[in-house]
């Protein structure tokens, strides 16, 4: 028979909403953090580990019925700039693409230096991206840089 | 509408900066203006600093408006921990500008942020110090009757001194040629490098003091702190390297003036001091009529 019979999904397939594929198997659970699925009542599959072709092993997040903003999703690019983002309607592909490293980090991200005023008072967390190809965030307040070593995810 | 708060030097275009020294020439010639006297002006010094805070206050005295201030941050609200965005929340129902110098970074933008007048920033921890930078520029451009192509030597901790950072950032504005003089643990980090590099200007580094002296227009100096030092034997080898001296200053350009944001420790021996190139007590006066013309333009009047 074809190759493509035989081809046998390890995470069943959603009928609605987004798959997030070829996350880094490392940043599955960050990514899971960052879009705050914790706090989603939709039904979510989460794979791990799983085999992957381009990258040996990878996770992989499929979410029913759910769909997001480009700017809410471009957040997971800071942990897993390899990620595809699958929207899905009634089984079939809508739109597949990759994420983007936003020009603004909100939030997620926390400053690393520990005399920033964000790390001191109830002050939430904004950065500048000076570099994407390197991952080199500039504190909005202290003005220092969180380079992709010493960067802490909220 | 919210006039302009100044909490970095980098919020100032080339534009404002000019306007600002031209401004500040005219409170030279006729310093005593009183023009804020319908404003109040709080000065919220959450750690100590009475040289800012002093040049503040003789700005506004001289402007004809009040202050309002705290004594000792260890006394007030904040000692029974209140929140600073709750302490600039109150003090905006008292007051039309607010200066303030705080030991956390990037304390005075968020202020700015929950302020509903305007900040200006005396100094947020090791980050910014925009007034001390206007006036570093203002005394250059006095003394230099430009700030356009001038050679800039800087020495002593270029790494984590503020005053250098700000004014390298300033004078990226002007055609500057950087001469950076430091021990190889305190050169002048990337993060401030990449603003000469955007410009394409010319930088040199040396770690020799004597070197650069003679193309100089203008020398900056600033002090070596021991706390930099990891190594407390790397501190004494450089401690004494970067002392400039009367006998250095032989072969200079005829206008070089010295410049030092102080206080002073031992890093200009005072056989300089007697020479006219020495200019950093001059410095101080400067600092009041920049302060003048900050506070003159931001509010307006």
């Amino acid at each position: 028979m074809t190759k493509m019979l035989r081809r046998e999904l390890k995470v069943s397939a959603i009928e609605n909403g987004t798959v997030i594929d070829h996350i880094p198997s490392k940043s599955l659970f960050q990514v899971v953090r960052i879009l705050n699925l914790e706090d989603l009542d939709n039904q979510i599959l989460i794979g791990a580990n799983l085999d992957s072709q381009k990258y040996g092993k990878k996770g992989i997040l499929k979410l029913s019925n759910k769909f997001f903003k480009s700017e809410e999703i471009n957040k997971i690019a800071l942990v897993a700039p390899t990620a595809t983002i699958i929207v899905i309607k009634d089984f079939h592909i809508i739109e597949k693409s990759n994420v983007t490293i936003p020009d603004e980090v909100f939030r997620i991200v926390k400053c690393f230096n520990p005399n920033c005023i964000t790390n001191q008072e109830k002050v939430k967390t904004r950065f500048t991206v000076v570099d994407k190809r390197n991952l080199r965030l500039q504190c909005h307040y202290c003005e220092r840089i969180t380079a992709k070593d010493n960067m802490t995810f909220i | 509408m919210k006039s302009k708060s100044l909490i970095s030097i980098s919020d100032f275009s080339k534009e404002e900066i000019l306007q600002l020294l031209d401004r500040a020439k005219e409170f030279e010639k006729e310093p005593i203006q009183r023009i804020l006297e319908n404003y109040v002006i709080a000065t919220l010094f959450f750690e100590p600093s009475t040289r800012t805070r002093l040049s503040f206050e003789s700005a506004v005295s001289r402007l004809g408006g009040k202050i309002i201030s705290f004594t000792d941050s260890m006394t007030s609200s904040v000692q029974k921990g209140e929140s600073l965005k709750d302490t600039i929340k109150t003090v905006c129902s008292y007051s039309d500008l607010i200066v303030m110098r705080h030991p956390r970074e990037g304390s005075a933008r968020f202020a700015s942020e929950v302020a509903s007048v305007p900040v200006i920033n005396a100094g947020d921890g090791a980050n910014q110090h925009p007034t001390q930078c206007l006036l570093d520029l203002y005394s250059i451009f006095k003394t230099q009757k430009r700030l356009d192509d001038l050679n800039i030597m800087m020495v002593g901790d270029l790494k984590y001194g503020r005053t250098v950072h700000s004014l390298v950032i300033a004078m990226c504005h002007f055609n500057t040629t950087f001469h950076l003089v430091s021990p190889t643990e305190l050169k002048l980090p990337g993060s401030v490098k990449v603003h000469i590099k955007d410009k394409n200007l010319k930088y040199y580094q040396y770690t020799d003091i004597v070197e650069a002296i003679p193309k100089a227009d203008i020398i900056y100096m600033t002090r070596i702190q021991k706390e930099r030092f990891s190594d407390p034997i790397e501190y004494e080898k450089v401690k004494n390297s970067y002392i400039l001296t009367a006998e250095m200053l032989y072969t200079i350009k005829p206008d070089m003036k010295v410049l030092h944001p102080l206080p002073r420790i031992n890093e200009i021996s005072e056989d300089v001091d007697e020479l006219p190139q020495a200019y950093y007590f001059n410095q101080a006066i400067n600092g009041i009529y920049v302060r003048q013309a900050l506070l003159a333009n931001i509010l307006g009047v």
